[in-house]
């Protein structure tokens, strides 16, 4: 243990990152919910659970570099009464998501599995390590709940609610140092969208660290005259319909935006909802159906177009569309 | 094996000629409701008939009245394809009814081509895709021990299945954390899907791969209820590791035109003749053909 503590700390690991909020959080919920056990394959001082590790080591158990193993162990502890909190890169959650079908939704476990690094805010790993399919893939399981909050306030919210929800979950964290959105009275419930800031010409419907970007953009179309409110769509699956048809009323077109491909995120669950109840134009924001590079986050923001000048321009394509 | 020879329980043969019956309505069950499902794997099925007889007749903590208890034995069958062997076996035990369990691979029916946890609880996880079951397996043995229960964990894998690489995570897994509350059992029966498992990816040397990774290795013949009994007398003895018995089997047991043929691993579709000569060749009486034949099904 003394070589450890002397090994210098993972990049992100004191930052204020949503792995880290997560990991503090699930540290500081152990003892209130005393059936969570931890799988880690090798990546705690990368996901958060380092914090777990040390408060409750007789509950962290290590599964090494084996994702497949993990994923379905987390099944047999959920059938057998513990509380499972799967924990590793979303690009390995790919890697597992038979796993995650099979012995986990298929069999209905309460089984939770939150994925850290994330769409190219992962940054200088590059492309081979920024997950821009798990929202999709992990929304298209069955019985699958996908929640990517946006802030390191939200992730600490959402942490608690994943514990206290019976079914299994996938929760995005993220690995850079992220922006503060929410205050402290800030509320988080599975299932609803909340609206951040208010206007009534286009909504733009964001997620995880889009929220933050969403919101520079609306200051930046108010400067233009031009009334964006922002949502942010916490939960992805499942979605929350009657705020997006009262938003399409409202506004009357939508732009979505978040660091996944454009295809089968949160674009394409917020499509579904609206083609059938209130259809109305809608923009993508989003990684358009290519993979990432190395670069730092806000680099490659602008690269790939996700970045807060690309939602602005997207909300004037909407409203022109109306 | 760190345990004794002599400190293993010694059947009693009224035990081991009980669990031989349960094997033999166990095979003619399962290979009655491939015919009707008209589909299934008949030589898989076959060949673990003596285990998973063995295991429910004897071994495994759990009765009809005790699914639900949380200190009862867990069984897991990891190699998901030999539902109706489970099934038929279970329907012999009484964890579900024997005409219901006939209806196999049905639309509306609980008794799936794969084993399906939310249409039955008692098969404790839903398999079918392989290597999984043997991690779910591993998960329980370590939210048991977390718990200190007392109760166990078997899962029967098949010897393709060995060719995924999730099954060496998970042994690899199983021996660091010490699960000496683990049992896996090996249905050896030396064919697959396509061919023999020489030919397609080889496994040997089996017993040696498995000790390198730390298990205890026992080799049994899978058709002598005595020595699948010993074998898992001794591995419940087994102390700071986990256990394998890798039980050498003959694909299609009991029925000869399929013993040891890779076609009869499935999915196949028997014909009325054939699942006749098959029950004849398992010891049926006319009376059991007609009912498991003619008669409706649940």
């Amino acid at each position: 243990m003394t070589a450890l503590a002397e090994a210098p700390a993972l990049i992100g690991t004191s930052g204020d990152s949503l792995r880290e909020a997560f990991g503090k959080a699930l540290s500081g919920l152990a003892d209130e919910f005393s059936n969570v056990v931890v799988l880690d394959a090798d990546i705690a001082g990368g996901t958060g659970v380092h914090h777990f590790r040390k408060s409750h080591p007789e509950r962290f158990l290590q599964f090494g570099i084996a994702e497949q193993n993990m994923m379905a162990a987390a099944g047999g502890l959920a059938a057998v009464g513990m509380l499972p909190v799967v924990t590793t890169f979303a690009v390995f959650c790919l890697r597992a998501i038979e796993q995650a079908r099979l012995s986990l939704a298929y069999a209905r476990r309460n089984a939770k599995i939150v994925a850290s690094h994330p769409g190219i805010d992962v940054g200088p790993d590059g492309g081979s390590a920024q997950a821009l399919e798990d929202l999709a893939a992990f929304r298209a399981i069955p019985g699958m709940t996908v929640i990517s909050p946006a802030d390191p306030v939200e992730t600490a919210l959402a942490t608690r609610a994943i514990l206290e929800f019976d079914g299994p979950v996938y929760m995005r964290t993220g690995r850079s140092p992220a922006t503060r959105v929410f205050g402290d009275g800030h509320s988080f419930t599975i299932g609803k969208g909340t609206i951040v800031r208010d206007g009534s010409d286009v909504t733009i419907v964001a997620c995880g660290v889009e929220v933050g970007r969403a919101i520079e953009a609306a200051d930046s179309l108010a400067r233009e005259g031009i009334a964006a409110r922002v949502v942010n769509m916490a939960t992805i699956k499942p979605i929350d319909t009657e705020l997006l048809v009262q938003c399409a009323e409202e506004t009357g077109c939508i732009v979505t935006a978040e660091d996944h491909n454009i295809h089968g995120g949160l674009g394409g669950a917020v499509a579904e909802a609206l083609a059938a109840t209130r259809p109305c134009p809608i923009e993508f924001v989003g990684v358009r159906d290519t993979f990432g590079a190395s670069g730092e986050p806000d680099e490659l923001a602008v690269a790939f177009g996700i970045g807060s000048g690309h939602i602005a321009e997207a909300a004037r394509r909407a409203v022109a569309r109306k | 094996m760190n345990a004794q020879p002599n400190a293993s329980p010694k059947p009693t043969r009224d035990l081991a000629t009980e669990i031989a019956e349960a094997a033999a309505f166990t095979r003619k069950h399962a290979v009655a409701a491939i015919y009707h499902a008209g589909s299934g794997h008949p030589g898989g099925v076959l060949s673990c008939a003596d285990i998973l007889a063995s295991l429910y007749g004897a071994e495994l903590n759990v009765w009809p009245n005790t699914i639900n208890d949380p200190n009862r034995d867990r069984f897991v069958l990891s190699k998901g394809h030999a539902a109706p062997a489970l099934y038929a076996v279970g329907a012999h035990y009484g964890f579900c009814d024997k005409k219901a369990s006939l209806a196999l691979r049905k639309i509306g029916s609980r008794f799936q081509g794969h084993p399906h946890v939310l249409d039955l609880p008692w098969v404790e996880t839903s398999t079918g895709s392989l290597g999984q079951g043997f991690s779910v397996a591993i998960g329980m043995a370590m939210g048991l021990r977390l718990q200190r229960s007392t109760a166990r964990v078997y899962t029967l894998l098949g010897d393709g299945e060995m060719q995924e690489g999730e099954v060496w995570e998970a042994a690899m897994c199983a021996a660091h954390h010490t699960l000496d509350n683990l049992c896996v059992l090996v249905d050896y029966n030396k064919l697959q899907s396509d061919n023999t498992n020489a030919a397609i990816m080889g496994l040997e040397p089996l017993a040696a791969k498995w000790r390198a990774f730390g298990w205890g290795v026992a080799e049994i013949d899978g058709h002598d209820i005595n020595a699948i009994l010993t074998a898992l007398g001794r591995a419940a003895l087994t102390h700071g590791r986990p256990s394998i018995l890798i039980a050498h089997t003959v694909k299609g047991k009991g029925v000869p035109y399929m013993e040891n043929i890779p076609q009869w691993h499935g999915s196949v579709k028997l014909t009325r003749e054939q699942t006749v000569e098959a029950l004849q060749a398992l010891g049926a009486t006319k009376s059991e053909i007609q009912e498991l034949v003619d008669d409706g099904i649940g």
